[in-house]
C-alpha cells in the first residue's frame, strides 16, 4: 500500500509548560482538503508551524510519504507551499520581482509564467507596479499567485481568505478543489464559511486538548 | 492507492529538484536584496552619514590639534566604523521577518547557510564597502599620516566583512524582538574585540613604518573563520528566533 | 546503560530528588574549605617580598577569576546539551549558571581593582587580564540580556545557548588578541603574578581556596537549578505533593 502523503502520529506539543494538543493522529492523502478548527489559542498556528518545519518542538511523529519528516525534509520542502498571515511580499519590489525570487528559490520549476499567474489572480497590468502602491487585498493576491506557479503537492494555507473579496474566495476554493483532485492536498485554517464545505474534512484541535487532570499531572519527565 | 504512478513521478521530479539549485537560490536572494537596497538609497546613506558626523565630533570634543588627532585617527575611525556597522545590522533580517519573507525563506528547500551568506554579502556591499571607500576622506579630516591610508583601507576591507558576518548572528538572535537594536549591540560588541584590535593596530604599524602583513593575515584568517561559522550560527539562530 | 542514565539525568524530578541529599554535604565541605583556606591564606601564609600583605587578595581574586571563565564553559556546554538533546534540565542549568558567572566575574574585576590600588597606584589599569575579564563580563551580560528579552522560556534558552556557544568559540581569540594588544602597548611591565614562582606556602592556601570556590560554585548552581526546577514544574503532581508535605 502506498503510504499516506502526510501522517501525524501521536503528536504532542506544549509551549511554556502548557500542553496545546496531545495524541493527535491525522492522515492526509492525495485529494484531501483538511480544515483545522478550534478557538483562538488552541494551537492552530503552532500545528501549522510544525508542518511547515519552522518549529520542531514536538513529540510524536510526522511522516512524509512514510518517511520521518526530519529525514525527508528537503524532499518535503520541495513539495510544500505555505501562505500565511503575512503575505511574504517585499513592498519595495514589484509583483514580478517578488515572484521571480520565489521561483528562483524553488529552482525555477514552475507551472506557468509569472504573467499568467498574476493574471489569474486579477493583477493583470500590475506586474511592474511597486508593491507598496498595492492595497492589502492586492498584496494578498500576489502571495496567492504562488499557488498557480508552484508544482508543490502540499498546500498549507493560514487564513487564506482574509482581505479577499467574494469572487476571489470562490475562485480560491475552486482552485483548492482542483489541486486536490489533481493529486495534491490542502491544509487550511479559516474563520469564514466555505461554500464547498461538504468536501472539506475538519480537524478540531479541541478534541486533542489534554483532559484537565492529565494536563496537571503528567510531567515531561515522567513520560521520558 | 490508485495514484502510484503519480507518486513515482513526483518522487522523480523532486529528486531532480533537489540536486542543482543552491547557486540559483543564492543568486535569487542576492539579486533581490541588492535591488531592495538600491531602492532604499536613503537608508543606505545613513551609516555613512553617521560615520561622518561622529568623526566630526572628535575634534570638536577633544582638540583640533593635528598631532592629537593623528594619534587618535586609526582607533577612532575603526571604532566608528564598528558602530556604524552595528547600527545598520538591526534591519538585516527584521524587515524580512515583518513582511513574512523570512518564514518563506526558512521553509524553502534552500540551505539556510547560503541564504544567510547572500544576505550578509549584500549587507557588506551596501555598508562595509562604502565605509571602506569613505574612510580615506575621514582620515584626511583627522590628519591621519600619509602612511596610514593604505593600511586603513586594507584592514577595513577585510574587517568590515567579518563585522557583517558576526553581526548577522546577533541580528538573527534578536529578529523577533521589537526593541532588538540596542540588545543586538550589547550582544555583539564584545565579539568584535579581536577585529578592532588587529585592524587598528595594523594602521598604527603602517604609520610607524612597520610591516602590516601579520595583522592582515590574522584579519584574513578571522574572516575565513567567520565565513565558515557565522552563517551557520546565524541560520540556527534564525530558526529559533523566528519562534520568539 | 550509559544512555539510560543520561536520559534519567535529563528528568528534572530525578535530578531534584537525587541532588537533595548532596546539598548539606556540599555546604559543609565548601564552608570548611573556604574558611580554612581564608584563615590560612590571610593569617598564616608569609607576606610577599615586593607587595607585602596586599597580595593576599589573590586568595579571592584568583579563584573568582578561575571560576568566571570555567563558569562560562559550564554554561555554554549545558546550553549545547540543551540544544542538541532538547534536555530541559540542561537549559535550566544554563539559565542558572549565567548570573553566577557574571557575579564571579564582577568579583574578580573588583578585587583586581582593589589589588591595583596599592600595586599600580590606581584603581584601574588596562592590564591584559583585567581587560579580558571585563570583556568576559560583557559576554555574560549579553547572555543574560538575551535571556531576559524573550517572553517564551524555550526560545530564550535556545537563543542564549547559541550566543554562549558563539562566545565560547570567540573567548580564546579574544584572550589571545587582548594579550597581544597589551604587549604591543606596554612592552616593559613587571609581572607580579607569574604562577610558576609562587612559593608553596602561598600556593597551598590558594589551592584550598580554589577547590573551596569550586564546591561553593557547585552548591550555588545546584540551589539555583533546583529552584528553577520547582518553578518550571510547579503544576506537576510531584511538586505539589512536595509542597503539601511542606
Amino acid at each position: 500500500m502506498n503510504p499516506h502523503l502526510l501522517e501525524l502520529k501521536q503528536l504532542h506539543c506544549e509551549r511554556d509548560e502548557r500542553v496545546l494538543f496531545t495524541g493527535l493522529d491525522l492522515h492526509i492523502n492525495a485529494g484531501d482538503v483538511v480544515q483545522v478548527e478550534g478557538p483562538n489559542g488552541c494551537g492552530k498556528t503552532t500545528l501549522l508551524r510544525l508542518l511547515t518545519t519552522t518549529s520542531s518542538d514536538y513529540r510524536g511523529e510526522i511522516l512524509w510519504q512514510g518517511q520521518a519528516l526530519r529525514r525527508a525534509r528537503l524532499d518535503y520542502l520541495n513539495q510544500l507551499l505555505y501562505v500565511g498571515h503575512l503575505p511574504g511580499v517585499k513592498k519595495a519590489l514589484s509583483p514580478r520581482e517578488n515572484l521571480n525570487w520565489f521561483t528562483g528559490m524553488y529552482q525555477g520549476h514552475q507551472r506557468c509564467s509569472i504573467e499568467a499567474a498574476l493574471e489569474q489572480v486579477g493583477l493583470f497590468g500590475f506586474e511592474d507596479v511597486p508593491c507598496f502602491q498595492l492595497s492589502a487585498g492586492q498584496l494578498r493576491r500576489v502571495a496567492l499567485a504562488r499557488l498557480f506557479l508552484t508544482p508543490a503537492r502540499v498546500w498549507i494555507l493560514d487564513e487564506p481568505f482574509t482581505a479577499i473579496d467574494k469572487q476571489g474566495v470562490a475562485n480560491l476554493e475552486a482552485l483548492m478543489a482542483e489541486h486536490a483532485s489533481g493529486g495534491g492536498c490542502v491544509l487550511l485554517t479559516t474563520h469564514q464559511d466555505m461554500q464547498r464545505a461538504a468536501t472539506v474534512r475538519k480537524l478540531n484541535l479541541n478534541d486533542y486538548k489534554p483532559v484537565a487532570t492529565a494536563a496537571e499531572f503528567t510531567t515531561p519527565a515522567e513520560e521520558r | 492507492m490508485s495514484d502510484i504512478p503519480l507518486a513515482e513521478e513526483q518522487l522523480l521530479r523532486s529528486r531532480q529538484l533537489v540536486s542543482p539549485g543552491v547557486w540559483a537560490g543564492f543568486l535569487a536572494t542576492l539579486r533581490r536584496d541588492t535591488i531592495i537596497a538600491f531602492r532604499h538609497r536613503g537608508e543606505m546613506m545613513n551609516p555613512l552619514v553617521f560615520f561622518l558626523m561622529v568623526i566630526t565630533m572628535v575634534p570638536l570634543g577633544i582638540s583640533p590639534e593635528r598631532i592629537i588627532l593623528a594619534t587618535l585617527a586609526p582607533g577612532m575611525i575603526w571604532v566608528v566604523a564598528l558602530l556604524a556597522t552595528l547600527l545598520s545590522l538591526d534591519s538585516l533580517f527584521r524587515s524580512d521577518f515583518e513582511d513574512g519573507t523570512l518564514e518563506q525563506l526558512l521553509m524553502s528547500p534552500q540551505p539556510l547557510y547560503f541564504q544567510v551568506l547572500a544576505k550578509v554579502a549584500v549587507h557588506w556591499l551596501v555598508t562595509g564597502l562604502p565605509l571602506t571607500l569613505m574612510a580615506p576622506l575621514l582620515g584626511v579630516m583627522l590628519s591621519l599620516p600619509a602612511a596610514g591610508f593604505v593600511p586603513l583601507c586594507y584592514t577595513l576591507l577585510l574587517g568590515t566583512a567579518s563585522l557583517s558576518l558576526i553581526g548577522a548572528i546577533g541580528a538573527a538572535l534578536t529578529v523577533a524582538l521589537r526593541k532588538g537594536g540596542l540588545l543586538l549591540s550589547l550582544v555583539i560588541m564584545p565579539l568584535y574585540v579581536p577585529v578592532l584590535i588587529f585592524g587598528a593596530s595594523a594602521v598604527n604599524n603602517g604609520i610607524e613604518g612597520f610591516p602590516i602583513g601579520g595583522q592582515l593575515a590574522v584579519l584574513g584568517a578571522f574572516l575565513a573563520m567567520a565565513i565558515v561559522l557565522a552563517p551557520m550560527a546565524a541560520a540556527g539562530a534564525l530558526r529559533i528566533g523566528i519562534n520568539g | 546503560m550509559a544512555w539510560q542514565w543520561f536520559h534519567r539525568l535529563g528528568s528534572p524530578r530525578w535530578f531534584y530528588e537525587k541532588t537533595g541529599p548532596w546539598m548539606p554535604w556540599l555546604a559543609v565541605l565548601s564552608a570548611v574549605l573556604l574558611i580554612s583556606g581564608a584563615v590560612w591564606g590571610l593569617a598564616f601564609a608569609p607576606a610577599d617580598m615586593k607587595q607585602g600583605n596586599s597580595y593576599r587578595i589573590i586568595y579571592i581574586h584568583v579563584p573568582a577569576a578561575f571560576l568566571a571563565l570555567a563558569g562560562y564553559y559550564i554554561m555554554a556546554i549545558s546550553g549545547a546539551i540543551g540544544l542538541i538533546w532538547k534536555m530541559k534540565l540542561a537549559d535550566m542549568v544554563m539559565k542558572s549558571a549565567a548570573p553566577i558567572g557574571a557575579v564571579l566575574t564582577f568579583v574578580a574585576l573588583v578585587t583586581g581593582a582593589i589589588w591595583g590600588k596599592p600595586t599600580w597606584g590606581t584603581w584601574w589599569v588596562w592590564d591584559a587580564r583585567i581587560t579580558s575579564m571585563l570583556i568576559l563580563f560583557f559576554l555574560y551580560l549579553g547572555v543574560i540580556a538575551l535571556q531576559e528579552a524573550y517572553q517564551h522560556q524555550d526560545t530564550a534558552n535556545k537563543a542564549s545557548a547559541i550566543l554562549a556557544l558563539v562566545g565560547t568559540v570567540n573567548i580564546p581569540i579574544i584572550y589571545k588578541s587582548v594579550d597581544w594588544w597589551y604587549t604591543l602597548h606596554q612592552p616593559a611591565t613587571i609581572k607580579f603574578t607569574s604562577e610558576s614562582t609562587i612559593h608553596p606556602s602561598m600556593l597551598y592556601p590558594l589551592l584550598t581556596m580554589v577547590i573551596g570556590f569550586y564546591c561553593f560554585y557547585a552548591l550555588v548552581l545546584l540551589l539555583r537549578t533546583r529552584s528553577e526546577v520547582l518553578e518550571r514544574e510547579k503544576k506537576t503532581r510531584w511538586v505539589q505533593d512536595l509542597a503539601r508535605q511542606g
